[in-house]
């Protein structure tokens, strides 16, 4: 009878895991890839076929704004990686104990506004007449108004700026775990500062370094306020194109290829990242 | 941006409007400033048992909605009278009207009549005209005074300094400057493709003179009253707005006739609130209520005499951009055939996609 | 104070692995470690044992050059290696949590060092199987370190330091994170590596029994300074100050005053009111009327029940009192004496099992020599 209460309460514990999981994200997929796989053929009309992916391979406009917002969003990534990890480090291993605090709750702070109003405040930063513009032509630097915003440079700062924070925790709480002595043994051992960050600090925070990469990259790829508010006119965001087929297109078949064409574009980079590093989701992304 | 303001606005609707079990809810689905506060009250008060939700949005989106639900969860919408036909035709998302119970009397008929000609289907009347604008420049005076035509936003003598929204009305407009007749190529899509491509030859370009596409009234209006920008397409409407604040930002009708759009009133398939949509139509129709919702709209009541209730600052604004000759050569934005959406929004897509300055 | 004692140079060659003079450090106001010096000939095991805080950590990271001295100068063979940076000392070190790269297999961490040390494959393959044989775990190369047992990675932890044939390996109390059982069996295979590698390690701790056992010569370190440094059992026999006499081994320990100097012993009056006869040790001399105190090891005393024979120290000291409690533990049994003036002493006894055993409320006899009442003046 124990043995019955404890199925009867397991099953309690998980049917909201398992709801949630079906509902929320199992559901709405599978909807999405059955609506995918529907071609338009008359108003109200609609047949089974690849079409809409066969559009997408024949569209060369698709297929480079997917691998444009793949291959910066890889460089947003490696960006974040690179600026994050010595704050990272500094917080987890220099700072002191009361610093630290203040420290992590400083990187929280650009959490606490919206995406839009955090884009609108680069917008009134690097507009032509923002901020750094008129701060310049006031220095006498130069006699006009530059305009920072509606390019590639712009769009990647303003992304590092939204994710690096997700970079930063799962990086602090590797680097916490590792003991000062595990350095210190490094040099004693014969390392200088480089080997003792090339074989022993990166590999030791390299659960982490996945972890932060996965969630950075995932949240830059699928982002769309950043690149659409500072990229302007050249903006060319794959979730852009999602957005237009749905909205201004009405071709919700298309965008739902091409929403399940990022998914798997994305998941593919993330399985790649994770066979390159010889790290598996278990140590990464389920323990940090 | 939009899907936010959006939110935004229902959030704060959803706040605000008191929990009365009783009250009938009217759920509009508009742009921008189509539902001004000051309306609001003034309908509540003569209506005690209807409440107003507003949600504001713009043609693609209230299509996507009512498209997503089947045309449920709104009471009346108003996209454009060109987006009625097509969306109606291919997704079943409006319900006809009675139009016995819309005092259609007091309508300007030339727009009536338009509005109607373009939404029947068999036999039923689907949209009628609220109010109509036109699409077409603006410009600084002081700065910009020679911009005539679509194709100026293109002339390097504004390099940088133009701006334009990335949506068909510019692919017209651009038609036009060519010499041609978009609308009278609808017919023979073959045709309209090769002038689209030779359309989008010519606005890729153009990318390097552009500063950047404005998405919303919001942001073309920033850049036009800090000077980082001197000309643009604009709605009528917007231009009316700047006017206000700096008497320089004048519309000008390009000198191949101004795009004019007429704004609808149409009720989604599965609205439940018919009764309260009616007098809420009946009601923005009285001219005291014509003359509020022109001075938070900027645009011109599509009724008899509709320019005559305009606000006064909107009179003047008008009168400085409009000459007789303006309003004889008005070109009404036709329906969208199936199809053209989609040819469209591929130009849309290459344009946005090509590497300009 | 300083100590350089040249009684433990025996075995000395002219050079030593591990000198250092007047090593000083200060953090702030706070000195942690105050002039201490002392030479290590080749191949000993020399501790430094030491309560916690006393500065034995802080001696350690100067040598290995983790802090920098504030005065003094630290030698490695005879070269003075205060501006070699830590990963250019030939110096090793064995941390106190071991410190074994978890990220890495046993193979990989002994070859780190190795690697850093630019050695050819071959070269490292043969050293790491080397290595791996002498501390007797020649099948683990390939083995991840969670999957090895504490003593196991407590001799990988040497092997990876014992790979680059230091001049000097540290230890800092690697054993304090092991259970009993482990760490006593642990002890003994300490010291019989440092006798397999022939090379010098200095370990710390604060476990005396530990560097009792270990050592050739241990350095008893109290407040940032050396207080003695000598072989285990003169530490033991013949402790210089009261604070060595008190820290190494157990003793009763009691605070008095110095009634009658004597060429042959010293009468002595507790503060509880016990009359003892003492010897002079360290190197103050003792005044009559002077404060003193008095460490007499349990060992030494001798607890016969009435009517039995009296062993020879009798005459020198012999109290009588009844047992307070029995404390039995195997062979170190202990039995705690309640004397007429209220003093507990503790004092060994053999518990054999038999009827003859001392018990609770027992009357008995408490006899020792002159010369094991330790005196120092305080």
């Amino acid at each position: 009878m124990s043995s019955d209460v404890k199925r009867l309460s397991l099953i309690l514990l998980f049917s909201p895991f398992a709801l949630w999981i079906v509902l929320l994200i199992l559901l709405p997929h599978i909807g999405m890839v059955a609506l995918s796989l529907r071609e338009k053929v008359a108003p109200r009309v609609y047949e089974f076929g690849f079409g809409n992916y066969i559009d997408f391979i024949n569209e060369p406009i698709y297929w480079n704004t997917l691998l444009r917002t793949g291959s910066m969003s890889l460089l947003v990534t490696a960006l974040a990686l690179l600026i994050g990890f010595p704050v990272a480090y500094y917080i987890a291993k220099i700072a002191g104990k009361r610093s630290r605090g203040a420290l992590f709750l400083m990187c929280l702070i650009p959490l606490w506004v919206s995406d839009l109003i955090r884009a609108f405040g680069w917008i009134l930063l690097l507009r032509e007449t923002g901020v750094i513009s008129s701060f310049l032509i006031w220095t006498g630097m130069t006699d006009h108004g530059i305009e920072f915003l509606y390019n590639d440079v712009t769009v990647i700062i303003g992304l590092v700026y939204t994710v690096i924070l997700f970079m930063i925790v799962p990086l602090v709480s590797t680097l916490d775990g590792m003991g000062d002595d595990m350095i210190e043994a490094g040099y004693n051992l014969g390392g200088n500062s480089l080997t003792v960050l090339r074989r022993i600090i990166i590999p030791y925070a390299m659960p982490g370094i996945v972890a932060g990469c996965i969630v950075v990259f995932m949240l830059t790829a699928g982002s769309y306020l950043t690149p659409i508010l500072l990229g302007g006119k050249n903006s060319s965001w794959f979730t852009e194109q999602i957005y237009d087929q749905f909205i201004t297109r009405f071709n919700w078949e298309s965008g739902a290829a091409f929403g399940f064409l990022l998914l798997a574009f994305t998941s593919f980079v993330v399985w790649l990242g994770l066979r390159l590093s010889g790290q598996s989701l278990t140590n990464t992304v389920a323990r940090t | 941006m939009k899907p936010y303001v959006l939110i935004v606005g229902l959030v704060a609707s959803t706040a605000l409007t008191p929990a009365a079990g009783f009250a009938e809810t009217l759920r509009l689905l508009t742009w921008g400033s189509y539902a001004p506060e000051e309306l609001i009250q003034k309908f509540e008060e003569k209506y005690p048992d209807i409440n107003v939700e507003v949600t504001f949005s713009n043609n693609e989106e209230m299509i996507a909605k009512l498209r997503a639900t089947g045309g449920a969860g709104f009471d009346l919408a108003q996209p454009s009278h060109d987006r009625i036909y097509a969306a109606q035709l291919e997704y079943d998302i409006y319900k006809p009207l009675d139009l016995s119970q819309i005092n259609t009397d007091v309508m300007s008929p030339v727009h009536l009549d338009a509005v109607k000609t373009n939404t029947t289907i068999d036999g039923a009347v689907y949209a009628v005209p609220h109010q109509w604008g036109t699409s077409g420049l603006m410009a600084n005076m002081t700065e910009a005074p020679d911009v005539a035509g679509w194709d100026d936003l293109c002339d390097p003598a504004y390099a940088g300094k133009t701006s334009m929204r990335l949506k068909r009305t510019i692919l017209l407009g651009t038609a036009f400057a060519m010499g041609e007749d978009p609308f009278a190529m609808y017919s023979d899509l073959d045709q309209y493709q090769d002038l689209l491509d030779r359309v989008a030859e010519t606005l890729i370009t153009c990318k390097e003179n552009i500063k950047a596409y404005w998405q919303g009234g919001d942001d073309l209006s920033a850049m036009m009253l800090s000077g980082e920008i001197v000309a643009s397409e604009t709605w009528d409407s917007t231009a009316y707005k700047l006017y206000d604040q700096n008497s320089d930002i004048v519309f000008i009708p390009p000198e191949t006739g101004a795009l004019t759009w007429i704004d609808t009133f149409a009720i989604p398939a599965k609205g439940k609130a018919d009764d309260a949509a009616y007098k809420w139509i009946n009601f923005v129709l009285e001219p005291e209520n014509i003359t509020i919702m022109s001075g938070s709209t900027g645009a011109i009541a599509a009724v008899q005499g509709g320019a005559d209730l305009l606000p006064a600052d909107k009179k003047a604004a008008v009168n400085a951009s409009f000459t007789q000759e303006d309003i004889d050569n008005l070109k009404f934005f036709a329906n969208i055939p199936p199809g053209v959406e989609d040819m469209e929004g591929k130009t849309l897509e290459k344009i946005k996609a090509a590497t300009g300055g | 104070m300083t100590y350089v004692d040249d009684r433990y140079n025996m075995t000395a060659a002219d050079v030593f692995d591990l000198e250092c003079t007047g090593i000083s450090k200060e953090f702030g106001d706070f000195r942690a470690v105050d002039d201490v010096s002392f030479r290590i000939p080749s191949g000993t095991f020399f501790s430094i044992l030491g309560p916690s805080g006393c500065g034995k950590t802080t001696l350690m990271r100067m040598i290995a050059g983790f802090e920098d001295p504030t005065r003094g100068d630290i030698s490695i063979k005879g070269v003075s290696v205060l501006s070699t940076p830590p990963n250019k000392r030939n110096v090793k070190m064995v941390f106190q949590h071991l410190a074994l790269f978890p990220m890495m297999d046993v193979y990989d961490n002994i070859a780190y060092g190795l690697r850093c040390a630019g050695a050819a494959k071959e070269e490292i393959a043969r050293r790491v199987a080397d290595v791996l044989e002498r501390v007797a775990l020649p099948d683990l190369a390939r083995r991840e370190i969670h999957q090895l047992s504490g003593g196991q990675k407590q001799r990988i932890a040497i092997a990876r330091c014992m790979a680059l044939n230091p001049d000097v390996l540290l230890l800092d109390e690697p054993l304090g994170a092991l259970d009993l059982k482990l760490r006593e069996a642990m002890k003994i295979e300490l010291k019989l590596l440092q006798h397999q590698f022939d090379t010098t390690f200095v370990y710390i701790t604060h476990d005396q029994s530990e560097a009792l056992v270990m050592s050739d010569y241990v350095a008893v370190m109290n407040a940032g300074r050396f207080e003695q440094v000598g072989r285990p059992e003169e530490l033991y026999h013949a402790p210089k100050t009261a604070f060595v006499a008190g820290f190494v081994g157990d003793s009763n320990r009691w605070k008095g005053r110095a009634l009658e100097v004597r060429s042959d012993g010293i009468k002595v009056e507790t503060d509880a009111g016990l009359s003892v006869v003492a010897t002079a040790y360290g190197e103050s001399p003792i005044a009559e009327g002077a404060a003193v105190e008095i460490f007499v090891r349990p060992e030494f005393i001798s607890a016969t029940k009435p009517g039995e024979p009296t062993p020879p120290a009798a005459g020198e000291n012999e109290h009588t009192g009844t047992i307070d409690s029995v404390l039995f533990n195997g062979a170190n049994s202990r039995v705690l004496v309640r004397s007429p003036s209220g003093t507990l002493i503790e004092a060994d006894v053999v518990v054999t099992g038999s009827g003859e055993d001392v018990r609770e409320g027992d009357p008995v006899r408490l006899t020792w020599a002159r010369a094991q009442s330790m005196c120092f003046s305080v």
